[in-house]
This record gives C-alpha cells, structure tokens and sequence, in this order.
C-alpha cells in the first residue's frame, strides 16, 4: 500500500518538448503504468484508474496521482529575464529515487567523483553551513555551503571558491543556487526532478536555470549530463537499495546535516516511497 | 582537427582518449545527442550522412568511424607500433577492431537501453555482451600466462583502445565485470597508461595517486 501522503505530492513525468500523441511516452509512476500523450492541446497522464491532475511547469510535465496536497513548489528564478531554461533530458537510474536525491545533495563526494571539475584533493574540507527546515514553506534549506571548485561550471575559467544554497522543494526534486561565474549578484539554479518509477528505479530530468549567454546549448547539456552520469555507477551501488529513514550503523559527520534532515523531513510527513524504515 | 563529440558516447572517447594518450590537440564539438538528437538534424547529416558520432575532421578529411580514426591519430603522431608490429599482429588488430563493434552492438546497447531509455531486447544485448566478454577474458588470460597484458603484443594498439571503452562501461547496461579478473587487470594497465583520461562511468586510478595524508599506525592511537 502507498501512503496517500506519496500519492499526493507532484513528480515529473516527462519533458514537454518531448511529448507526442497517444500512447506518447509509456513510462511508470510509483509502481503503475502511465502514458503522458497529447490530446488535442492538452497534455494527459493516464493510468489505469483515470486520468492523472497535471501541472506543466519547468519544461517538464508533473503529475499527482492523488489529490494534491499543494500547488508544484515554485522557481521564481525560472520567469526571470535574461535566464537561459535548459533541459537536459533523461537519465535512468537503477537506485532509490531518494537516493537520487540524496546524492544531488551530498557536497563532500565532489572531490572523489567530480575529480578536477566540481572538486580536487587536496581541498576536500566541507566548511560549516546551515540547514533547516523552513516552517512557512515547509521545505528543507542548506546556506551558506562553500566549496573550492576547480571548475565549477562551462562557464567558469578557472578554479573559485563557490557557494552553494540547497533546497528541497518537493519529496524527489531539488534545486541548488551556486554562484553564478557570469553575473556575481545573481545564482545559478540547477535543479533534478526524480521520476520514481518503482522503489529502486528512477528516471532523473536534470533542469537548469542559467545567466550564459554563450555557452552553445550542447556543451551546457553535455557538463550536466557529464556530471550526473558520473554519479550514476555510485548510486546503482549503493548498499542498502532504499534510503534508511533511521539511524543505524552509519555515522553522518558535520557534512552530512542536509541530508539528515531531508532523511528527517521525509519521514516526519511519511514520504516514505523508496525508503526502508528498518535502522541500516 | 576537430572532434564532433558527445560526452557518454563510448566512440566518441575512444577517439579522445587516444587523441590525449598520442597528446594530440583536439578540438571538441558538443552535440546535442541526447535528448536533442542533432546527429541526426540536417545540418549534421550535411557533414556526415549516416547520423553517427562520432565524426573526426582535419582540412579536407572526414572520418565517420571511430576505427579509422584510432588509425590516423597514430598515423599522424608517428607511433606506428599502435597499429602492431608485423603482418600477423598488424592483421589480429584488425580483428580486434571488428570485435570491438560487437561490443558496441552488445554492451553498448545494453548501456544505452538502461541509460538512456533505447529500445531494443535487453536480455539479447546483456547475453551477447557476456558472450564477448568470456572471449576476452580467455584471451587476456592467455596473453598472461604468457607474460603480456595488452591485446596484441608487448605494447598498448589501437585494438586496445577500440574494445576498453565498452568493455568498461558494461556495469552501466546491467553486465557487473566481477567475474572476468583479467579483463579488471587489463582495464587498470589502460587507465595507467601515461596520458590517460576518464570519462562518466570509467574513473581513474585514485589508488595510484599517494594519499593525501600519511595515516597514523593504528598502534600509536589512543
């Protein structure tokens, strides 16, 4: 049985641009067959039980299998000018989609999976930062994160010390602001939205919001994807396959606090979807 | 030279890689395979009709088939021994580059199946690929009972550089390569190969590098 707490939140389904008429992409939401197709000017999510509430934000289609709890979180960054929206497609991932989320979290594998782009030994330290639970939004929120990184984005030349807000907006999305190389009194905003197609399968839609004008469109897809992927082979091997809600075996460290409380917000609001909730 | 490269792309890092081990310049281009799909625009069929990456171009050449160009980036960097020493090494690395796009049409389908959503049958590609792979190992088996461990020879060929890259990303399609020790022990003499680069799926040697601190023995601990 799903909780209706999962049943009700928003996941993304598909890439607009990619839609096509029925059956149109014949995928799989929390365990259950879908297809996202056109229908006349609509895009439609049906399941086996009906049709699907859908919401179109962000360059992907999000449906709710439930009744939605809310309104999809909010980017305003997206309607922003000057900012260049990137998809960057779809990469499937044999893991926990909150696993997937996780790890877009983690800042302190840069170093040994990012090796010389997003991290380089020697600099490995995670410096203190923030985290918390935002009570109005109700969401989960790490600042001031900074990290030396010897090549932070396309855009960058050079090595720089970045910063790092986290947020997560929804159970399997999450958005990072990172110092933006091109215009200092902005962010950069990337963001992952997880599809859980089952407990331990997921298909991952990197997302960016982006002040670069230059950069040709492939060579910003292709850094995203190259740093996703990666990740990829990390996250297929991770032991156990669902994410452990309670503490156990393992030990987090200072470094480790957002992922703590996203772990903490999941279970306080039983997002339990992918998750164990036998102590690993 | 200019390289019209996609980053995940198995054939387009055969050729990278063998660019950085002959440290030849190369000039990428980023194309929007995946999920633009611009290899098969027009505009890039203007440049190479079949649709494929990766496509190598200098002055007036264009090569359409990773193979070939393993062929001219050792050709134009003077290191004939990549291509074998002799008429019966120079013809078995031959073989070995048709070999190699078994891999591609086995494990590299599978990757591309399980990564990138491709279709096709999944369980024909993994069992094809492990097929190529029990080949391999027996090979390289061989190759060290008789104190080698590159393909062909005492020395690194293109052979190796055409058949490394899908061999080693076949975790990525759902083919785990635990079961193959000298495939891992051939693996590692690549990516120790002076020169080296990675791509996603394929890291480097970290164990190599010293630690980046001494590590106190463990008896002068508290």
């Amino acid at each position: 049985m799903i909780p209706q707490a999962v049943l009700n939140e928003w996941y993304p389904v598909a890439m607009i641009s990619h839609v096509g008429p029925w059956p149109g992409r014949q995928t799989m939401l929390l365990g259950s067959d879908i297809n996202v197709f056109f229908e006349g000017d609509a895009i439609v999510v049906r399941g086996a039980a009906g049709d699907l509430a859908v919401t179109l934000r962000y360059g992907h289609v999000w449906a709710c299998p439930g009744t939605p709890a809310h309104d999809l979180f909010a980017i305003p960054e997206a309607g922003q000018p000057g900012r260049r929206l990137v998809d960057c497609g779809v990469v499937r991932v044999k893991c926990s989609p909150l696993r997937a989320v996780e790890n877009f979290l983690d800042i302190a594998h840069f170093p040994f999976v990012h090796t010389d782009v997003l991290g380089a030994e020697p600099h490995t330290e995670v410096g203190r930062y923030e985290v918390q639970i935002r009570e109005d939004s109700d969401e989960v929120w790490a600042t001031k994160v900074h990290f030396y990184q010897p090549q932070a984005a396309k855009s960058a030349a050079g090595g720089i010390v970045t910063e790092y807000m986290y947020r997560v907006a929804a159970p399997t999305a999450a958005v990072l602001y990172k110092t933006c190389p091109n215009n200092p009194d902005e962010w950069d905003v990337i963001a992952i939205f997880v599809q859980p197609l089952t407990e331990e399968l997921c298909e991952v839609w990197p997302w960016m919001a982006l002040f670069d004008d230059t950069t040709p469109q492939a060579d910003l897809i292709q850094f995203q994807q190259m740093i996703f992927l990666q990740d990829r082979s990390i996250l297929e091997n991770q032991i156990p396959r669902l994410l452990p809600l309670d503490p156990g075996k393992e030990t987090p460290t200072q470094a480790d606090l957002t992922t703590v409380a996203y772990r903490r917000w999941l279970k306080r609001k039983g997002l339990i979807y992918g998750a164990q909730m036998v102590a690993a | 030279m200019k390289l019209y490269d996609y980053v995940l792309s198995a054939s387009c890092y055969k050729v990278r890689l063998m660019a950085a081990l002959m440290a030849a310049k190369l000039e990428l281009g980023a194309v929007d395979f995946h999920p633009g799909r611009a290899h098969k625009s027009a505009d890039f069929r203007a440049i190479n009709p079949a649709g494929t990456l990766p496509v190598l171009v200098d002055g007036d050449l264009v090569l359409t088939e990773s193979t070939a160009m393993l062929v001219y980036l050792a050709q134009v960097s003077k290191a004939g021994a990549w291509l074998g020493v002799g008429p019966a090494q120079t013809a078995k690395v031959q073989q070995w580059l048709a070999f190699s796009a078994r891999l591609g049409s086995s494990l590299g389908m599978a990757r591309l199946h399980d990564m990138l959503l491709y279709p096709g049958d999944i369980d024909a590609f993994r069992k094809a690929g492990v097929e190529c792979l029990r080949e391999l190992e027996s090979h390289l088996t061989e190759a060290r009972f008789a104190d080698r461990i590159f393909l062909e020879g005492d020395t690194p060929t293109i052979a190796d550089i055409a058949c490394f890259p899908n061999v080693a990303l076949a975790p990525d399609g759902g083919v785990i390569l635990d079961d193959y020790p000298s495939i891992r022990l051939w693996s590692r003499a690549i990516r120790a190969l002076p020169g080296f680069i990675e791509m996603p799926g394929i890291h480097r040697l970290h164990e190599l590098k010293p630690a980046p601190e001494a590590v106190p023995p463990l008896e002068s601990l508290p």
